[in-house]
């Protein structure tokens, strides 16, 4: 234990010194979060986007109002996802075609404007409404009841700050425990702990330990320092989102160490990091969301621990889930970890 | 001869004729590829000696230092500590300064003194260390701003932590300035005053015949010579070394090792050679290299 604490108490020492890695792992995310913010602040979008659930098709009364241009029909396979949407200001309403109900954001601006278009909209194109009749004796307002929902908007900043963290963990996680191993490999330092009782174990293990606690640190130093300025939706609890971000940061850090294992050449090293930090980079949805995005890269995406760390964060911080929800990523990034430190274990060399 | 015939001839005659060896090198030998760096070295370490290594660059003799502190694994051959196989608490009665080593960064000479300090069982108390290394000025000084005079300070009181029983150091003042080595001569003499065993490599003449009680001269994988500085020198040279620079710009050399100096120069007077830059001295164990292997030590 005496080792442990002196290879730890050196390694983290040597990060807090080393004040150029130091800034940018607080400053760069930080700077990213803040520009994003500003960049997307605009309300963007002027089309109205509607959920769809079912087909009008074989009805015998087609609505005019899925015949408006102006308005994004998305079609969804269930309900309760389309109107979780609505719920964050995604969609301006939601259509349910199969249970004929339609839903609106009562906190939302745009939702009187929809109900008058809707209601109104639906008269029978063949017959003109009698006049003096109010849009209320419309055919859609018979048909549909119309259901309330409430919540406040999502920005693009409350949706890409787990992302922007999460980037910021993979970085740090890779090139820190990796890239930091692979000098010390090549520049003889660890030759040098190897003609000490020290065990590999006991090293590698001090030295994911030290990243650990950095990342955890650097990980609340920052998003507590933008939540100051931006506060960010959080709907579920920190202890959760803590626990994630842990379980995370191991998978990552052990994503390093098989880099670390036996590579000798910086240059080597850090060809292929970037080789798995860009597709997780692009992939995890740090940026943008890969709803809608072709299967195949769905399935890539999966098992990539970013995404399982972007995915659940924002699943806690939006949609308020807990721990049991989020409890699948939990188990794929613990056996992630645990399958990749038994790789490196069995890779590892001093030299 | 039958393998384990062989092996138990081996082993009567260590544990004959060598009760007092600490360590005890047994036909070791290292290949890479199909290069043998080290080729069959047999030699024994006395306990409380200092033993030099020499031999020029790319002579095996990192390889064969490196086998000897369980770094290197021997592609044949075996390493003896105190009669036994290298084992698992080796670790910790040894001291190893590499050749080149780098130190984690960002950390100061006292903190990287105090982590080292950790890794053993029974360390040296760290005041010690500093003062037997002096290392007093430059204690809280970044380990990237050392000098490297004092970097070979450092690493050699990183080596000595444990109280070590054997002291292992590659070529430890090659690079350093006259100065910075004479302090270095001192600080292994320190260290040989503990009874500790120092097995040193270097290419230094000078060194070798101040510090070391035995030599081997190694040469391409192999041991040419092993024996103290005064019987090499006794054995191979009587007289003198007489040099006389030879060729239109003098870059050829003559030399001349004779018992009677007198009829020598009178041969030399005789024969009209041009003596400009005639040296003679007492042959020293630069004379023993190049007469062994044909070539300068430092080349």
């Amino acid at each position: 234990m005496r080792k442990f604490t002196a290879m730890f108490k050196a390694r983290t020492m040597e990060f807090v010194r080393d004040r150029g890695t130091f800034f940018w792992n607080l400053l760069f995310p930080v700077i990213l979060v803040f520009g994003f913010a500003f960049a997307f602040s605009g309300s963007g979008n002027a089309l109205f986007k509607v959920g769809v659930i079912g087909n009008d098709a074989n009805t015998a009364r087609p609505l005019a109002f899925l015949q408006i241009e102006q308005i994004e029909f998305i079609p969804y396979d269930e309900v309760t996802g389309a109107v979780e949407r609505l719920r964050r200001h995604q969609l301006d309403m939601v259509l349910d075609l199969e249970r004929d109900e339609y839903y609106l954001n009562s906190e939302a601006a745009n939702g009187p404007i929809l109900r008058m278009l809707f209601t109104a909209g639906n008269a029978p194109s063949a017959t003109a409404p009698p006049p003096g009749a109010s849009f209320g004796a419309s055919v859609a307002a018979d048909r549909f009841t119309e259901q309330q929902v409430a919540g406040e908007p999502i920005r693009y900043v409350d949706w890409l700050v787990p992302g922007v963290i999460g980037m910021n963990m993979m970085f740090s996680c890779l090139f820190g425990v990796g890239f930091v191993i692979v000098r010390y490999r090549k520049n003889g330092v660890l030759k040098r702990f190897k003609a000490t009782p020290v065990s590999a174990f006991t090293f590698v293990s001090a030295q994911a330990a030290s990243r650990l606690v950095i990342v955890v640190i650097t990980s609340i130093v920052v998003f507590a320092g933008t939540n100051a300025f931006l506060h960010f939706m959080n709907n579920g609890s920190y202890l959760t989102l803590l626990i994630l971000t842990t379980m995370s940061i191991l998978a990552m850090i052990s994503v390093g160490l098989v880099f670390a294992s036996r590579i000798k050449s910086e240059e080597l090293a850090s060809g292929l990091m970037n080789l798995v930090t860009f597709p997780m980079l692009i992939l995890s949805g740090v940026f943008f969301s890969l709803e809608g995005s072709p299967p195949i890269l769905r399935s890539i995406a999966k098992v990539l621990p970013l995404t399982h760390f972007t995915t659940g964060a924002r699943a806690i911080m939006l949609e308020g889930a807990g721990l049991g929800e989020i409890a699948p990523h939990l188990l794929f990034l613990g056996i992630l970890t645990v399958a990749l430190l038994a790789i490196s274990a069995a890779l590892f060399r001093w030299e | 001869m039958p393998v384990a015939l062989k092996r138990k001839i081996l082993t009567n005659f260590i544990t004959l004729s060598l009760m007092d060896s600490i360590m005890q090198v047994r036909d070791l030998s290292k290949s890479y590829g199909s290069v043998r760096a080290v080729d069959g070295v047999t030699f024994d370490i006395p306990d409380g000696s200092c033993f030099g290594l020499l031999g020029p660059n790319g002579a095996g003799k990192t390889t064969t230092i490196e086998m000897m502190e369980g770094i290197l694994d021997p592609s044949g051959g075996e390493v003896l500590f105190r009669n036994k196989p290298i084992g698992r608490h080796f670790k910790e009665k040894v001291g190893i300064q590499f050749q080149s080593t780098a130190l984690p960064e960002f950390i100061t000479v006292r903190e990287t003194i105090r982590m080292f300090h950790a890794f053993y069982p029974a360390p040296r108390p760290i005041d010690d260390l500093i003062e037997i290394c002096s290392l007093g000025d430059i204690i809280d000084r970044d380990n990237r701003k050392l000098s490297g005079g004092q970097r070979q300070r450092l690493l050699l009181a990183l080596a000595i932590v444990p109280y070590p029983e054997i002291v292992f150091l590659d070529e430890p003042t090659t690079g350093l300035d006259p100065q910075a080595r004479r302090n270095f001569w001192s600080l292994i003499r320190r260290i040989r005053a503990e009874k500790t065993t120092v097995v040193l490599t270097t290419h230094y003449m000078d060194e070798a015949q101040l510090l070391c009680d035995r030599i081997a001269i190694m040469d391409h994988g192999h041991i040419l010579e092993i024996d103290t500085p005064e019987k090499l020198l006794d054995k191979h040279f009587e007289g003198v070394v007489v040099r006389v620079p030879t060729g239109p710009d003098g870059e050829d050399v003559m030399e001349i090792v004779t018992e009677n100096l007198d009829a020598t120069m009178q041969e030399l007077l005789t024969s009209h050679t041009n003596m400009d830059g005639l040296t003679i001295h007492k042959p020293n164990l630069e004379d023993l290299f190049i007469k062994l292997t044909g070539s300068s030590l430092r080349a």
